[in-house]
């Protein structure tokens, strides 16, 4: 290696692909607890509102209650698991340490952050395309628009992934961490029209519910599948685009400057 | 400029506080290439931040840090490949195995895996046997040895040593040192602090040493040796000192053994018979007299009044 320069097989990208390539082998190695419990868990959601509720209620017309709730199920898997995935990955390198790791590499904050936003995605949107096939056993979707529903589903993850990573820097111990997750994330989730449809909601809540970023990104998703929905779907993809790019550069921000990784 | 000609590591008016409180005073101090350097002091006194912020750990409060030329703010890029980090605490990645760890490290730095080279640390560094072990399930000597290795791993220029044998068996340590050595024949200047000051005595050329964020001294290691001159005496006593005499100040003593001798650092113009009338004087009763020049310890002594924290 030359003193003046890198090393001199030094392969731009590498850097970013082997964090990638570690965070995606990080969350199969615990596979049990990052892939198979999140849809044990859809899976009981499945069983309960498909094959119990399913065929009893309607929420929408024309669909019966099992089809209008996949799709929130389904973006809940893929939401739940992107987050899941940066928050608990970031906030262990931090808590045990070896975050330094990657400090004292060449890796810039945008490849640390792509990487393990990527990863984030990927686990998010394999538990999301698992949960859609287990839910082929109780109800059929119409598909009506699969590439806007994919883009969708893909900036949800995107946003969440970017949100956890936010968390992680944040959390202070693994109480504060679920606090992020049980008092924040799973209410706006919940909230945000997995279960039922905003427009039944009687007011102020109906309107209340539109200043969560979730219900765009869920309406959007069972809209590109479904064909009905509350908002228009370039309303959703604005929302959630605008989210991710503010999201972004939060988190550069953050990484950028070191906040809470280095001292 | 040749390589071998630019500094391995310039550190500039290097500052850092926390909370108010300055942990790094305005360091600077040059290592040549080649060199193995040695920063020395007491527990609090900044080597690791000083370590920390050469490396990007830490952030640099004002200062600069340059490495084989290049600043470490600027080209952060460059700086990183050109220098290996060996942290004080042990820092690993619980999910891996070492070798599959070591793989994933060099990636880190944009570097395509060399077996050989891998092969060569594992092999030298007693790690052959532990290689699919994940890491959890290593001991803390192993977790050392893995941590040499993935320091070593993208072939630095810089290797930066932060107490690597602290807390391990007395085997580490020579196979280590031999390493390093190695290491620094094949053209790899080392950075190290230790709390062995007979391992730095025998290992560096030169030496820092820091007390509360400060440089106190920056010299050869034979010149610091000869700095204090004349040689150390150690009186043993029939009975136990309490508070040393007033009157043998003169003399630099220093209670030891739990106060059943003295040690004193006589100059050259002073002679022991001057010291143990001294001492008769006194009423004080010798039973064993042992003289010897000035090690590291006296000299790290002398400088920062300390050594509950070295060996």
């Amino acid at each position: 290696m030359s003193a003046n320069s890198r090393p001199d097989n030094y392969i731009p990208g590498r850097p970013f692909l082997t964090l990638l390539h570690k965070e995606v082998r990080r969350f199969l190695r615990v596979s049990s607890q990052t892939i198979f419990t999140p849809i044990i868990t859809a899976s009981l959601y499945l069983f309960i509102f498909g094959a119990t509720l399913g065929e009893r209620i309607s929420v929408l017309e024309g669909f019966n209650y099992a089809q209008f709730v996949i799709p929130g199920l389904i973006l809940m898997g893929v939401i739940n698991n992107s987050f899941a995935n940066t928050a608990s990955s970031l906030f262990m390198s931090r808590y045990l340490g070896n975050i330094v790791d990657l400090l004292v590499t060449p890796i810039t904050p945008p490849q640390l952050i792509l990487a393990y936003t990527i990863a984030a995605m990927i686990r998010g949107l394999s538990v999301g395309i698992v949960v859609w096939l287990v839910s082929t056993f109780f109800a059929g979707l119409p598909w009506d628009a699969p590439l806007t529903a994919i883009g969708m589903a893909t900036m949800a993850s995107l946003l969440f992934a970017q949100c956890g990573l936010v968390v992680a820097i944040y959390a202070s111990s693994f109480d504060s961490l679920s606090m992020y997750t049980n008092f924040l994330i799973l209410p706006l989730i919940y909230l945000g029209g997995v279960f039922y449809p905003i427009s039944i909601l009687p007011e102020p809540w109906g309107k209340l519910s539109h200043l969560n970023p979730m219900f765009y990104l869920i309406d959007g998703f069972r809209t590109a599948i479904l064909g009905v929905g509350d908002l228009p779907l370039w309303l959703s993809f604005l929302v959630a685009g605008i989210m991710s790019a503010l999201l972004f550069i939060w988190v550069v921000f953050l990484i950028g400057r070191g906040h809470r990784l280095s001292s | 400029m040749s390589d071998m000609q630019i500094p391995a590591l310039v550190i500039d008016q290097l500052k850092k506080s926390y909370d108010g409180v300055d942990v790094v005073k305005s360091l600077s101090f040059t290592i040549e290439s080649g060199e193995i350097f040695g920063l020395l002091g007491p527990n609090g006194a900044g080597k690791s931040t000083t370590i920390n912020m050469v490396s990007g750990v830490t952030r640099i409060d004002t200062g600069s840090v340059q490495i084989f030329g290049h600043d470490n703010r600027q080209a952060y890029r460059i700086t990183r490949c050109l220098t290996g980090v060996m942290h004080q605490e042990i820092v690993i990645d619980n999910f891996f195995t070492i070798d599959k760890a070591l793989k994933m490290h060099a990636g880190y730095y944009g570097m395509k895996d060399d077996p050989a080279w891998r092969m060569l640390l594992i092999d030298r560094l007693g790690l052959g046997p532990h290689l699919h072990k994940v890491m959890f399930k290593l001991s803390g000597g192993l977790k050392r040895r893995f941590m040499i290795a993935k320091a070593l791993i993208h072939k630095p220029r810089l290797l930066i040593l932060d107490e690597p044998t602290a807390g391990v068996d007395i085997d580490l340590r020579l196979t280590l040192w031999d390493f390093v050595r190695e290491i620094n024949e094949r053209g790899t200047t080392v950075l190290l602090t230790t709390h062995y000051l007979e391992e730095a005595e025998q290992m560096c050329g030169r030496l820092a040493i820091m007390n509360h964020g400060e440089l106190v001294a920056l010299d050869s290691t034979k010149r610091l040796l000869s700095r204090l001159g004349g040689r150390q005496v150690t009186a043993q006593f029939d009975r136990q000192i309490e508070t040393i005499p007033v009157e043998l100040d003169p003399f630099h003593p220093v209670l030891t053994e739990e106060g059943r001798a003295l040690r004193f650092a006589l100059s050259e113009e002073v002679t022991t018979i001057d010291l143990l009338d001294k001492i008769r004087g006194l009423g004080l009763v010798v039973t064993e007299i042992e003289t010897r020049p000035p090690n590291l310890e006296d000299v790290f002594l002398r400088l920062t009044g300390s050594i509950n924290n070295v060996r």
